[in-house]
């Protein structure tokens, strides 16, 4: 369909490309050349530090001493038996890494997951039905959405781990991950409210309604597939969301503090005056930790971006392709003449 | 005009919801939270027994008043709402939780209201250029822009306070003014503001830079799309000075997205920035909010939420209004 409406230009002779013909053109070979897109540097960056991070923390606690083994001297700064020293209890600030690694990971997965569902439940349905069912379920996520995030989950923590008769649940991360999952996931729902709705549209989905296919299976075969790279997108933002926000409210003592985080590790170090003795070996590991977690999240989602969102691949390497060919001589010249 | 009729309606039901929330969550939610709450006042009052008017309102904020149909608690609840009436708090006691935060609000709305500001300023400038320069050595640095945006934010504040305050000592370390120099409290001269300034500079800091990534961002990649529009393309084929077609045609139209977002952010800047305000221990909302939570002081934690609430559904409602006139794709898609 593209070609019948583009001239080709030619890639040395004619006069040269302006950026959507040659965007175009990139397209066109990068299809020919890739039957998958590349693997970016980005991309790679980002899985080898989330592989590495996921890594130690499955892998390390099984290597590390108790991480609430208080035997050790106090305040120990980095050195020998102790990578990353002590803290003011005597704890291993490596082995309690290793823990708060498994920690964290463990809501994020568990509260992106979570989100993620709900997404899907809200946005997929609500894109693909329209009418009053899409009415009524965007109506309930801009409503979620415009309500502040962390001060409802602080507000529903206070009730619930203040709760009688929960024991050791009321403080678990299992919890904590539940009540960050149902406060995080309107704004992938809105995403992909918007990409099923279009999806709807397509031939192949009109063609799987006309052959009297149910709903649930048009949706699940035909529209869920297609929305895979947006939902991993969405996931890993659903993962990172909880990482920060379990550490922002471990930070504020809302945390689990029947399990070790990384959250948790900073509450500790600022009730034990971690910055004003600087013990900085307690308290900047943790929170680089969950930096690097984030950055290679967001690498991967990057990489996404740039998969399903073409132009923003497309249009730098024009540019590029460009000032390559004004280099050598072969392009427009200022006054417009053809070199 | 229908884009204007429905929009405010949606505005009406999700502040109705909102509200409603607010009253489900202490009553639906397991636990007692009046009782709870009674307790700890009856404490604050040293003992003595609470006046009838105390408890009345207490129950009517907070759970089920005894021989009170559901309905009625709701209807009991919106009046005393509609009074500007939110209980008394615990943790402060006898202070009546709305002074406690009107006291607050303008310590938030100025230090976070700059900041933010500034932030999305800076980024959008930053991104636009990066934008321009896409296919450069400058592409490279984009990534680096997710380290800013995965950094928790409160640890920033941590690690600044370690380097600027703890070892170098430029800067203070907590409050938002010195109280040893002004024990009586704020008050309006020139050498409070000087040390209101003072102690804001680290908290404004660490959410410029938090923030500042996500707005570069945004503002880049679409940037690189616009660029790529036909009619950038008319535009260069014109002739037109490249800083003509940067401003008046790419970024002009690449901002649009990013003033949907700067919105929200405003809205948001009465949420503050809770755990930062934790941080610096500066007297903001964020700060009465965790006393709150902390304190299990319930009626001021509603307060609080229910006043971060209503300010986050003002700002955006307002937003939307001038974005259906800056962008009118927006009305007439509906």
């Amino acid at each position: 369909m593209a070609d019948n409406t583009t001239p080709e230009v030619p890639v040395r002779t004619g006069p040269t490309p302006t950026s959507t013909l040659a965007t175009i053109r990139i397209a066109k070979n990068d299809r020919k050349r890739r039957p998958l897109p590349r693997i970016s540097g980005k991309l790679l960056t980002g899985i080898i530090i989330v592989v590495v991070i996921a890594l130690f923390g499955i892998l390390a606690p099984f290597f590390v001493q108790d991480p609430r083994f208080s035997g050790n001297d106090a305040l120990l700064p980095p050195g020998d038996g102790h990578i990353l020293g002590t803290t003011k209890l005597g704890y291993d600030v490596f082995a309690q890494l290793a823990w708060g690694t498994r920690g964290s990971l463990f809501v994020g997965v568990v509260a992106g997951a979570l989100a993620l569902l709900l997404a899907i439940l809200f946005g997929v349905l609500a894109g693909y039905f329209g009418g009053v069912v899409d009415e009524i379920l965007t109506l309930l996520t801009n409503i979620m959405l415009v309500i502040p995030g962390l001060p409802l989950v602080m507000v529903i923590a206070a009730y619930v781990q203040n709760t009688e008769g929960l024991g050791p649940f009321a403080r678990s991360s299992f919890l904590v991950a539940i009540v960050l999952g149902i406060t995080g996931w309107a704004g992938s729902a809105v995403v992909l409210r918007a990409t099923a709705k279009s999806l709807r549209m397509r031939d192949y989905v009109a063609a799987s309604r006309v052959a009297g296919e149910r709903p649930l299976r048009v949706i699940f075969v035909e529209i869920l597939p297609n929305l895979v790279p947006l939902l991993a997108a969405q996931l890993i933002f659903g993962v990172i969301f909880a990482i920060l926000g379990e550490a922002g409210l471990s930070y504020l003592g809302l945390g689990p503090t029947g399990s070790i985080t990384l959250g948790t590790m900073l509450n500790d170090a600022q009730t034990g005056q971690a910055v004003g003795s600087q013990a900085w070996w307690w308290f900047i590991p943790p929170g680089a930790l969950i930096a690097l977690l984030g950055t290679g999240l967001s690498l991967i989602n990057f990489a996404i971006d740039e998969i399903v969102n073409p132009k923003l691949r497309l249009a730098p390497q024009a540019a590029r392709n460009q000032r390559k060919a004004n280099r050598e001589g072969r392009s427009v010249s200022e006054n417009g003449a053809i070199a | 005009m229908v884009f204007y009729v429905r929009r405010i309606l949606f505005y009406v039901i999700t502040l109705w919801a909102a509200v409603s929330l607010n009253f489900l969550l202490p009553r639906l939610l397991p636990g007692d939270p009046a009782a709870i709450m009674l307790g700890k006042l009856r404490r604050a009052n040293g003992g003595r027994p609470l006046s009838e008017e105390t408890i009345r309102g207490i129950t009517s904020m907070l759970g089920a008043e005894k021989g009170m149909t559901f309905w009625d608690q709701y209807i009991a609840y919106w009046g005393r709402i509609l009074q500007g009436d939110l209980g008394i708090s615990s943790t402060r006691y006898p202070a009546p939780v709305i002074e406690l935060i009107g006291a607050a609000l303008p310590w938030t709305v100025i230090l976070v209201g700059v900041a933010t500001v500034l932030s999305f300023v800076l980024g959008i400038v930053a991104g636009a250029w990066v934008g321009w320069k896409r296919g450069t050595w400058v592409d490279h640095l984009v990534p680096a822009t997710t380290f800013l945006q995965s950094i928790p934010y409160f640890w920033l504040a941590l690690v600044l306070v370690a380097v600027l305050s703890v070892q170098l000592g430029v800067l203070p370390i907590i409050g938002g003014y010195d109280v040893f120099d002004f024990p009586g409290g704020p008050e309006w001269s020139w050498a409070f503001f000087g040390s209101t300034v003072v102690h804001a500079i680290l908290p404004a800091i660490t959410i410029v830079i938090s923030s500042v990534g996500g707005w570069l961002l945004g503002m880049r990649n679409m940037m690189v799309q616009t660029m790529s529009e036909d009619y950038v393309v008319t535009a260069e084929a014109k002739g037109l000075t490249p800083s003509r077609i940067r401003t008046r045609y790419a970024a002009r139209n690449a901002v649009i997205p990013s003033l949907a977002g700067f919105g929200i952010a405003l809205g948001f800047v009465v949420a503050g920035s809770i755990v930062t305000e934790q941080v610096f221990s500066y007297p903001g909302i964020g700060k009465l909010m965790i006393q709150s939570v902390q304190g299990l002081d319930y009626s001021l934690m509603q307060g609080v939420f229910l006043v971060i609430t209503l300010a986050v559904l003002a700002a955006n409602f307002l937003m939307e209004m001038i974005y259906g006139f800056i962008d009118p794709r927006v009305r007439h898609r509906g």
